[in-house]
């Protein structure tokens, strides 16, 4: 059993799904799939602690050896990623039950949960998986089930919002296919550890070259990396609360995943930026998203397409750590990732208890929160000094990290656009706070969320706030995790 | 190279080029869909053209042929087709719903109907 921990955390929510789907109700759904999720959060915490002691584990399909076969490969960057998407599953779900009865309707409810599942799949395989095409069909699994659960919102925009993804999507998932074509004609092979060992030979080749320019556009198009981040406020804003606290903790994080693993495992740092203007590319990008996104946040009146915003800037910081090219950068990055998933996951849910009572998430609709739901607007307020970088939350650790990795390189520009971006978000999470602690309600008579909600709520908040105080695991694992991808593919 | 030689290439790069720019361009969303659907199928040529090796036979084994071409590229085509299928069908169930309820699939009056919103 637990020689196979890699692929059941993959396989539970793949088997689990149809049989979701046939069920008829909210409740059985509801079970099944929170239970499953719970499953592959054991299985990825155990597959951590495995790659704890071990530094590696490979499992071959099938058992065909690599790169005839498709393996698995786990090191320490994945084995976070997963226990972060299965972590955040096992807390959505949870939650979805009340929201989604509201939100979707009993009756399509049944396949609301088999698309999460789909969804938490496909980004569970993108990360698990140590061949090329494999990453592809995982992508493209969690990008159709992402397009349905997004059109399932109550607004008609929702709609609207699903399709241009839809279109955004494809193009990006196609422009990666194209990437991997020219990296198979080049080196015949598909697996990821065979790839880099291969590369470094034929780095001159304009073949190459190309594919490393589609490969890094086709995921930048997925991570919503400014100005390619158009699909992500309308797609945030109007799916269903349950759907864009997963989508905002993890879908964009499994695409920077991708994005590190090519860029520092498959190409190497001496390709992607010693011979290409990786870096010169990015930090202009990343600077002026997380500069500009957090501008257009502070002017947002709805709550939600506000931390939409915030998320552009968010993935502005990681790639930023990513485009530095040093083991501290890219440590921050991972931090960020992780904890930007518990801080984004935390908010989002928050704002769907707010949606469950008041019916909406306008900042009106936050007016006097203080007084009639004080147990979520405290959540809300703790998640946002999380997200403004407070120290003994997460925000601040994975911003220190960041600020010193960019000090240690001397760029001190980067510095201060860091520190002028958390004063941005200074602003928009305080005009939330002080709406809520000054002004005045709307309705008196409101009363606080159901448990149902406010459990799993609370439940990130304190992995906030404990992430936010003991640092050692978290850290401990994203500088090995670092230091892996820095020591190129080859990790044997 | 005789033959096909860099033809095939120069075809696929004008209907990938054809694709993305009725994708950007057509106000229409079956358009856009139409337009999506050709790039994606010039990648697939794309995939084919690599497997084939000059002078080759198809991969299935007979008496007296040693050379065959890539039958690797087939099977990820084949994988990437589905997934194709997929997109299309659920991006023309998106077309159905925008329809009834918005009564139009222009892309500009769908936009004017959103910010009035």
């Amino acid at each position: 059993m637990l020689m196979h921990l890699p692929v059941l955390v993959v396989l539970a929510p793949l088997l689990g799904a149809p049989v979701v789907a046939l069920m008829r109700g909210s409740t059985w759904p509801w079970v099944l799939s929170t239970l499953l999720s719970w499953f592959s959060l054991l299985c990825a915490v155990l597959l951590l602690v495995q790659v704890q002691s071990q530094g590696l584990v490979i499992y071959t399909m099938g058992g065909w050896e690599a790169p005839w076969g498709i393996e698995y490969r786990i090191d320490f960057a994945n084995a976070l990623l997963l226990v972060l998407i299965t972590g955040l599953a096992s807390v959505v779900l949870p939650y979805a039950r009340l929201s989604v009865e509201q939100e979707v309707g009993t009756e399509r409810a049944p396949m609301f949960y088999a698309a999460l599942l789909l969804l938490t799949l496909g980004l569970c395989g993108i990360t698990a998986t140590g061949d090329a095409f494999n990453i592809f069909v995982f992508l493209e699994i969690s990008s159709l089930a992402t397009y349905t659960l997004i059109a399932m919102g109550r607004d008609r925009r929702a709609l609207t919002a699903s399709f241009s993804y839809l279109i955004m999507g494809t193009i990006g998932a196609t422009f990666y296919l194209i990437g991997i074509g020219f990296l198979y004609v080049m080196t015949g092979t598909l697996n990821l550890a065979d790839l880099a060992g291969r590369l470094p030979a034929i780095n001159e080749s304009s073949t190459v070259r190309t594919a490393f320019a589609f490969i890094v556009t086709g995921i930048c198009l997925k991570l919503a990396l400014f100005p390619l981040h158009l699909w992500l406020p309308n797609a945030y804003t109007y799916s269903p609360s349950a759907v864009t606290a997963l989508l905002g903790a993890t879908a964009t994080k499994v695409a920077v995943y991708v994005l590190v693993r090519f860029v520092f495992t498959v190409f190497g740092i001496d390709f992607s930026f010693g011979m290409e203007p990786l870096a010169e590319v990015l930090i202009p990008l990343a600077v002026i998203g997380l500069l500009s996104a957090s501008t257009v946040s502070i002017t947002q009146p709805n709550i939600k397409r506000m931390l939409a915003y915030s998320s552009v800037a968010q993935i502005g910081y990681i790639v930023l750590g990513i485009a530095m090219g040093t083991a501290m950068g890219l440590t921050a990055a991972l931090l960020h990732v992780f904890n930007h998933g518990l801080i984004k996951g935390a908010l989002f849910m928050v704002l769907g208890a707010v949606m469950y009572r008041m019916g909406g998430t306008s900042l009106s609709d936050m007016q006097g929160l203080a007084k009639t739901m004080p147990l979520t607007f405290w959540a809300f307020v703790i998640g946002g000094l999380s997200l403004i970088g407070v120290p003994l939350t997460v925000g601040f650790v994975s911003k220190w990290h960041l600020i010193l990795a960019a000090i240690e390189l001397g760029w001190w520009p980067i510095v201060i656009a860091i520190l002028v971006g958390s004063m941005l978000a200074v602003v928009y999470v305080g005009r939330v706070i002080e709406a809520g602690f000054f002004g005045e309600a709307k309705d008196p008579t409101r009363r606080e969320a159901p448990a149902g909600l406010l459990i799993p709520v609370w439940i990130l908040i304190f992995a906030n706030i404990y992430f936010g105080i003991d640092t050692r695991l978290t850290v401990d694992i994203a500088e090995a995790a670092a230091a892996q991808l820095m020591a190129g593919g080859i990790v044997r | 190279m005789s033959g096909l030689g860099v033809w095939n290439y120069l075809i696929i790069i004008f209907l990938m080029m054809t694709g993305f720019y009725m994708v950007i361009s057509s106000s229409n969303l079956i358009k856009k869909l139409i337009g999506l659907n050709v790039f994606q199928t010039s990648v697939f040529f794309l995939y084919i053209s690599f497997g084939y090796i000059e002078g080759s036979a198809g991969p299935v084994y007979v008496e007296g042929v040693d050379l065959y071409s890539n039958p690797l590229t087939h099977v990820l085509i084949l994988t990437a087709i589905v997934v194709g299928v997929a997109t299309i069908s659920v991006g023309l169930a998106l077309i159905i719903r925008i329809k009834e309820s918005f009564g139009t699939i222009e892309e500009d009056d769908l936009h004017k109907m959103d910010s009035s919103l």
